[in-house]
């Protein structure tokens, strides 16, 4: 798998593609950031003065080859800077989430020892000095926004601008050593480190090296085949290994320009101004998109949704096929080109996706509704599978290969093996080199050939060679009968209802599945609201027999579905309940990344599991409760306990064998 | 005036108090036989937060009318910057750099809150007319100057997201930080703020808090707010002035004035003879 560096031009360091960069594409945009109302913007020739300067300026800091930097701000040009200068002497970039509490920045900090904080303002800079007491091997830290940092202690303390001109000032003096520094960057050198988010126990810093980074771009970059004309929105996290490659890998592999929003609650308006070419957005963004969409369209006039709606059912019909360029009729392409000057286009422009040629999601599962509305308006949407560990890219949907339960083929250079458990193992170029201060954990991910374990269980189709995935290996187990029990796979299906918040799914070495449902309080309660439906509380509404009535047919349809599925269709839902309260975090039953733990839900409401294998038609039960002040209380309610319309399966399934 | 307190000092959290700016002295006001202020006389130096608080109808709107120069007291002199002013109209007293905001919130409820901090720089605009009808020339290059003198103002006080947005449509903490930044627009030497937290929620207050000490530290701008919450008061303010039906019986730091036993009787309630 070993790359060599002929294959990237001898390119083997970000700041020798930045210097690249400026040779090549001098005058062109590099960066522009939305402030006081205004796109400004740098050349690379610009970027490039800014970054060396910082780089002096670290240098006259004292910064070592080998020192760890880390990055704690949202998405601004600066903090790329700073990555890229970092680099430039030597150090590793390490970028933090900004909204850790600081607690899990303290770890963060002291878990790779960092020497020095970029960090963006007032507020980053007081939750670091909070913990500096723990932080062995801190020293100084670097902040951009100057509002209200006059009065602290500046000796171990530096304005970012105020750096840069010390930088410049001592440039005589210090040139020669960034040069000899850069020089001596190779494949094998450490590009960034990056923590993973941590949803089960400690974060875990994944190094990467300069092939990682750079093979992965150039692979992707060539994959998709990305210009230097793209332009792209960083808006997601900067410690996200994703925004990483984007807006730094590719970024600078390709030369295109990172556009930065104003700030995190503008991004929809900066979204539309930009016209991003080639765009990223994990499904809620998307999902958040269209919900505006919908509820302005309910306030349009008569003849406007008349026009909607005509439309879009057209663009259902032949939209994902003019993308995917099956063959369509003459008149359906006539129609769909005229619902383009009327609808699709203007629709595009005004959810800032008019411009797109490549777009990608991932992260979780998207609805296949949602997925097929944003393709049926003429907007490349793909799905892509990937995690840190590999560079991200793991498996990518080929143009005109698109759908939405696969994530696509193998990357290029990706090589994928499925073991007899179902999990996915990968090798490729992007392959981490470790986890930081954790060979165990290094040892137990990563075996002596490079082959990863994703923890993913999953399979590939036959018909079409994607790669499907079914849920997390540690999650997936067998009914009594011997079929495969999947949640995430049915959960998943359920989800996709907006009235639909949570789904929860039992069913491991049981004769057949059940499964709580949490309501979606803002859908449920405007849908009660436009029936005249009268409530008092979450617990009243869920209990609602229209709202049990309409999770029913859900249920049912679902069923259905998974009934088509060969593998999974044992997961059919038998009997269901809808939950009196929703899961939370602040009750241990989720985590706060929303993501559910199942076994604290099982083990809390065994009463009621329980109840729905014993066939009961109600059950009674009390639950304690969590108030956002820590205060304890309960609440007690009488559950209606339904039963659902399941397809007879299994007869097939032994006439197959 | 030979007795105007030019000693500055430095607070406890380093910022740098001046000398007196505006000094009131004996000021009583009346609306007919109402005795609305009764001989009060105080002072603001340069650079700090002054309060001025109490009950109900003791007088502090007024008070605070008295030093925009919206009313004219019937008795007693306003001193600013060591020189006694006489009646003026309250244009005269903006183009003095003093800027407020309402108790009761006064915004243009149709137009942009960008538009709306505009119209605090509308002093500073010179075009004529007939300029400012052609777009031409200095109508165009002051839009653009204080255009940009506003963005500064709209990024310091964080509500780019709500810039082209129309007032009327903006919660009530937002309205009142977007008051804010009208007055802040007039790049006054003196706020003043009329119950800047009145009606708001915790987390509101702690916003607003945060954004009258960010003003006052980066701009070096003096503020004279009135405030119910007690809390906020003691937090925010060098010093306070306590009021109680039209005079006043108060004056020093926080800690002072909550020993003070006439402030405690007032907030308290005591019978009155």
């Amino acid at each position: 798998m070993v790359q060599s560096s002929q294959a990237t031009d001898g390119l083997v360091s970000i700041p020798a593609l930045l210097a690249r960069n400026v040779s090549k594409f001098a005058d062109k945009p590099a960066f522009r950031e939305k402030e006081f109302g205004i796109w400004q913007s740098w050349t690379w020739t610009e970027a490039h003065e800014e970054i060396e300067a910082l780089a002096l300026g670290f240098l006259t800091l004292g910064v070592n080859e080998g020192d760890f930097i880390a990055i704690i701000g949202r998405n601004r040009p600066y903090f790329y800077w700073a990555m890229v200068a970092a680099q430039m002497v030597g150090a590793v970039p390490v970028p933090v989430y900004k909204d850790s509490a600081a607690e899990e920045m303290a770890y963060v900090l002291a878990h790779c020892g960092a020497r020095f904080v970029v960090a963006e303002d007032q507020e980053q800079v007081d939750k670091v000095i909070d913990v500096q007491e723990e932080l062995s091997k801190f020293e100084h830290m670097i902040y951009l926004d100057p509002r209200g940092m006059r009065k602290y202690d500046h000796t171990a303390l530096n304005q970012y601008s105020k750096l840069q001109d010390q930088g410049r000032a001592a440039r005589n003096t210090l040139q020669g050593e960034i040069e000899k520094r850069v020089a001596r960057l190779s494949y094998d050198s450490t590009c960034v480190m990056l923590y993973t988010s941590g949803t089960t126990g400690k974060p875990k810093g994944v190094v990467l090296s300069n092939r990682n980074v750079i093979q992965t771009s150039k692979n992707s970059v060539e994959f998709d085949g990305l210009r230097q004309d793209e332009d792209i929105l960083a808006y997601l996290p900067m410690a996200w290994v994703g925004d990483f490659i984007f807006s730094v890998g590719q970024a600078m592999w390709s030369g295109f320009c990172v556009n930065c929003p104003e700030s995190e609650e503008t991004m929809l308006t900066d979204l539309r101004e930009i016209g991003p070419t080639y765009y990223f957005a994990p499904p809620p963004v998307f999902e958040s998109q269209l919900t505006n969409v919908m509820i302005r369209m309910e306030d349009a006039g008569k003849f406007k949704q008349w026009l909607f709606k005509t439309f879009m059912a057209h663009a259902k019909k032949v939209g994902g096929d003019i993308l995917d360029g099956k063959p369509v009729g003459g008149m359906d392409r006539l129609k769909y080109a005229l619902g383009n000057v009327l609808v699709y286009g203007p629709l595009k422009d005004t959810l800032g996706l008019g411009r797109v040629r490549v777009g990608y999601t991932a992260g979780e599962a998207i609805g296949p509704e949602l997925f097929d509305f944003y393709r049926s308006l003429g907007i490349n949407l793909k799905q892509l599978y990937g995690q840190t560990e590999a560079t991200v890219f793991i498996t990518l949907q080929p143009n005109g290969e698109v759908r939405a339960d696969t994530v696509g083929v193998p990357a290029p250079e990706v090589e994928i093996r499925i073991e007899d458990s179902g999990e996915i193992f990968y090798r490729s170029p992007g392959v981490f080199v470790e986890y930081l201060n954790n060979p165990d954990s290094t040892a137990s991910t990563k075996d002596s050939e490079n082959w990863v374990a994703t923890g993913d269980a999953g399979f590939f189709e036959e018909k079409s060679g994607h790669l499907r995935i079914i849920d997390r290996i540690k999650d997936v187990g067998k009914l009594a009968d011997g079929r495969m029990f999947a949640p995430k796979f049915v959960e998943n299906k359920l989800k996709f209802y907006p009235d639909i918040l949570e789904a929860v799914l039992f069913g491991n070495g049981k004769d057949r599945c059940v499964a709580f449902i949490n309501i979606d309080l803002t859908a449920v309660g405007n849908w009660a609201e436009r029936n005249n439906i009268a409530y008092a509380s979450y617990q009243e509404l869920a209990g609602h027999p229209r709202v049990l009535e309409t999770i029913q047919n859900h249920v049912e349809t679902v069923n259905r579905s998974v009934a088509e599925d060969p593998m999974l269709s044992g997961c059919q839902i038998d009997r269901f309940l809808v939950l009196h309260k929703e899961l939370d975090a602040d009750d241990g039953e989720m985590t706060r990344t929303k993501k559910v733990r199942r076994v604290v839900v099982a083990d809390k409401f065994k009463d009621l599991v329980d109840a729905l294998y014993a066939g009961d038609s109600e059950v009674s039960t009390t639950t304690e409760v969590t108030y956002e002040d820590g205060r304890k209380g309960s609440i007690s309610a009488t559950l209606e306990l339904r039963d659902a319309k399941t397809v007879q399966v299994a007869a097939q399934k032994v006439a197959a064998e | 005036m030979n007795d105007m307190n030019h000693d500055s000092y430095v607070t406890a959290d380093g910022r740098t108090i001046g000398g007196v700016v505006m000094e009131m002295k004996n000021i009583t006001l009346r609306f007919g036989g109402v005795v609305a202020i009764q001989d009060i006389s105080f002072d603001i130096r340069q650079g700090e937060i002054r309060a001025i608080i109490g009950p109900n109808g003791a007088g502090k709107s007024s008070m605070l009318n008295v030093i925009s120069g919206f009313y004219n007291p019937q008795e007693g002199d306003v001193f600013y910057h060591g020189k006694k002013r006489k009646p003026m109209r309250p244009y005269q007293v903006a183009r003095q750099g003093i800027a407020r905001t309402f108790q009761n919130i006064a915004l243009f409820e149709g137009m942009s809150v960008l538009d709306n901090i505009m119209t605090g720089r509308l002093h500073q605009m010179k075009a004529g007319l007939f300029s400012q009808a052609l777009w031409a020339g200095r109508a165009n290059r002051e839009e653009v100057e204080n255009r940009e003198a506003v963005e500064k103002i709209i990024d310091f006080l964080e509500i780019q997201s709500i810039r082209k947005t129309p007032v009327g449509r903006l919660p009530y903490g937002l309205k009142k930080r977007v008051e804010l930044a009208r007055a802040l627009a007039a790049e006054p030497s003196i706020l003043l703020l009329d119950e800047p937290m009145a009606g708001m929620n915790v987390e509101e207050k702690e916003d607003m808090s945060r954004f009258i000490l960010d003003v006052n530290d980066e701009f070096g701008t003096t503020i004279a707010l009135i405030e119910h919450d007690m809390g906020v008061v003691m937090d925010l303010s060098d010093r306070v002035v306590v009021m109680d039906y039209g005079k006043k019986i108060g004056d020093g730091t926080p800690d002072d004035v909550r020993n003070n036993q006439a402030v405690i009787d007032a907030y308290l309630g005591v019978a009155h003879d």
